[in-house]
């Protein structure tokens, strides 16, 4: 079931004119914005499919730096965001592309602030929905309606059993798993999707385990 | 939880509950929230639609482009000056779509049912059946439950979106979903729920998404008015018993099979139908300064 909850169908409360090319543009935006953790000092944009056809009367462009911005799809600076991303120093450059991607509402979005990059790949899929297919080269599929704890860790043995014994100890149930690894032994991204709230300690704990690289906690709720 | 319409009629009928109160309680299971927290939200997103209703209705609402706005009122004015031929319920209905979709086109605040592009259809009769039926806010709040239920299941079999599905997929699952609400707030049965979102998503199938310069105005305000209407007298023909031959979850999946058969030129890329008249591309012209499409 790729909807959920009442309010995917009755909501989001947002700034028009479209859920899809609007909200959902803004939303791919934002989870990218807290994938990275920060503002970003440059964002590259490319939209494809419908997005590309339609973007300016839709105002996608401006909802994806919106998003990018943090600002959520009721913000009413949202209609702004060109302008106050300016003001902010931060450079925004969008291209369209004609290659065909399996949904027709895709958007590629990278930043950047000197040191650190990110890369995600989302698709905006009705209602104001949306979906992350990519995550620096990860392939994935998170909605993130709930908590999702990403792991990148060393692509070896034993890691899921860690990362699992940890959040046993815990209590905490797993309602949703992915793994995804650039090639084998390389660098792996562990997404999961808890029913119980994870601590700022459970992370910690997380990020002690050996061959773990990184931790984070993104919810778009 | 319940997969499709006759899973959720069958769970409503068994447990003699109404189908809103069917989605609450599927919303408090997989959400792990209270009622209250539940209900609160949706009252959140009733005041939000009022406001919307409010707006279109009284203030002069002109999108960017200029292409829509003032309709709502100018329906307003005609049920006040002049003998009108339909009802006064339907018109409402019609006028209040009408106005939340201009204020949407106008990058105000709607909440989205299902979509941005079909957010007049579900509020705008919602408001207009509570002028005849005077229902208690709660009852109004359950009408969106009652409506979400329905698009839950659409959207879960089919598809919400112009992009995947075409305007049958935004503007007919909202139709559907408010032609569900109608008849609960009426007092119908759960199962006259069903025929009416069958009767009024059979009169929308094969709706391509077309809109002209890629903007959710031209038709889209106009298709909100005709859900609005559709869904209404949708509502009334469940009620008086009558049914539809193809089963609703069926119809639903006609309407998948159709958006997937549809071209990607009908589906919200402004290549084709009514994006592509003459007019439609002077006005993309006129508005971006160069046809968004190469030749």
């Amino acid at each position: 079931m790729k909807y959920k909850s009442v309010f995917d169908i009755i909501g989001p409360v947002m700034v028009g004119p479209s859920s899809s090319h609007t909200a959902g543009a803004a939303r791919i935006g934002r989870v990218a914005r807290k994938l990275f953790g920060k503002e970003p000092k440059r964002a590259d944009i490319t939209f494809y499919g419908s997005f590309a056809k339609t973007y300016k009367g839709h105002g996608s462009d401006v909802a994806t730096v919106a998003g990018i911005l943090d600002f959520d799809t009721s913000d009413l600076r949202l209609k702004n965001s060109l302008l106050i991303a300016e003001k902010a120093g931060m450079d925004v450059n969008l291209t369209t592309s004609e290659v065909l991607t399996e949904h027709p509402n895709t958007a590629r979005i990278q930043l950047s602030n000197g040191q650190e990059a990110i890369e995600v790949v989302g698709v905006s899929i009705g209602g104001g929905k949306i979906e992350v297919l990519e995550l620096n080269g990860f392939h994935l599929q998170l909605g993130f309606d709930s908590p999702t704890l990403l792991v990148l860790h060393e692509d070896r043995f034993g890691m899921i059993a860690a990362v699992a014994k940890v959040l046993t100890q815990e209590r905490i149930n797993v309602g949703l798993m992915e793994v995804s690894r650039h090639d084998r032994g390389s660098r792996a991204l562990m997404a999961i999707e808890t029913d119980a709230p994870v601590s700022a300690q459970v992370l910690e704990e997380i990020r002690q385990i050996p061959y773990v690289f990184d931790v984070s906690l993104l919810s778009l709720n | 939880m319940f997969r499709n319409v006759a899973e959720l009629v069958e769970v409503a009928d068994s447990q003699g509950k109404k189908i809103s109160q069917v989605m609450i309680e599927a919303e408090m299971e997989v959400s792990q929230r209270s009622r209250d927290a539940i209900m609160e939200d949706m009252y959140a997103n009733l005041e939000v639609m009022e406001k919307a209703v409010r707006r279109g209705l009284t203030e002069d609402i002109r999108s960017h482009s200029g292409l829509t706005g003032g309709d709502a009122k100018k329906l307003q004015e005609y049920m006040q000056n002049k003998p009108f031929l339909s009802g006064p319920t339907l018109l409402n209905a019609v006028s209040m779509s009408v106005a939340v979709n201009e204020v949407n086109a106008a990058m105000g605040t709607i909440v989205a049912t299902p979509t941005a592009g079909a957010c007049g259809i579900v509020p705008g009769t919602l408001f207009a059946v509570s002028d005849k039926l005077q229902p208690t806010r709660e009852e109004m709040v359950n009408y969106l439950f009652a409506a979400g239920a329905i698009g839950y299941c659409i959207a879960n079999n089919a598809f919400i979106s112009g992009a995947a599905g075409g305007c049958q997929a935004e503007v007919g699952s909202a139709t559907a979903m408010a032609a569900a609400a109608i008849v609960e707030m009426a007092g119908g049965t759960p199962e006259e729920s069903a025929q009416a979102v069958a009767i009024a998503l059979k009169n929308m199938l094969g709706l391509v998404c077309d809109p002209v310069a890629g903007l959710v105005e031209v038709p889209c305000v106009k298709r909100n008015a005709m859900g609005a209407a559709i869904a209404t007298v949708a509502a009334d023909m469940a009620m008086a018993g009558i049914k539809s031959v193809v089963p609703t979850d069926e119809v639903i999946e006609a309407m998948y099979r159709i958006g997937c058969a549809m071209p990607t030129t009908l589906k919200e890329t402004a290549q084709g139908g009514l994006a592509a008249t003459q007019t439609g591309r002077q006005i993309e012209a006129k508005i971006f300064g160069v046809r968004m499409e190469k030749q």
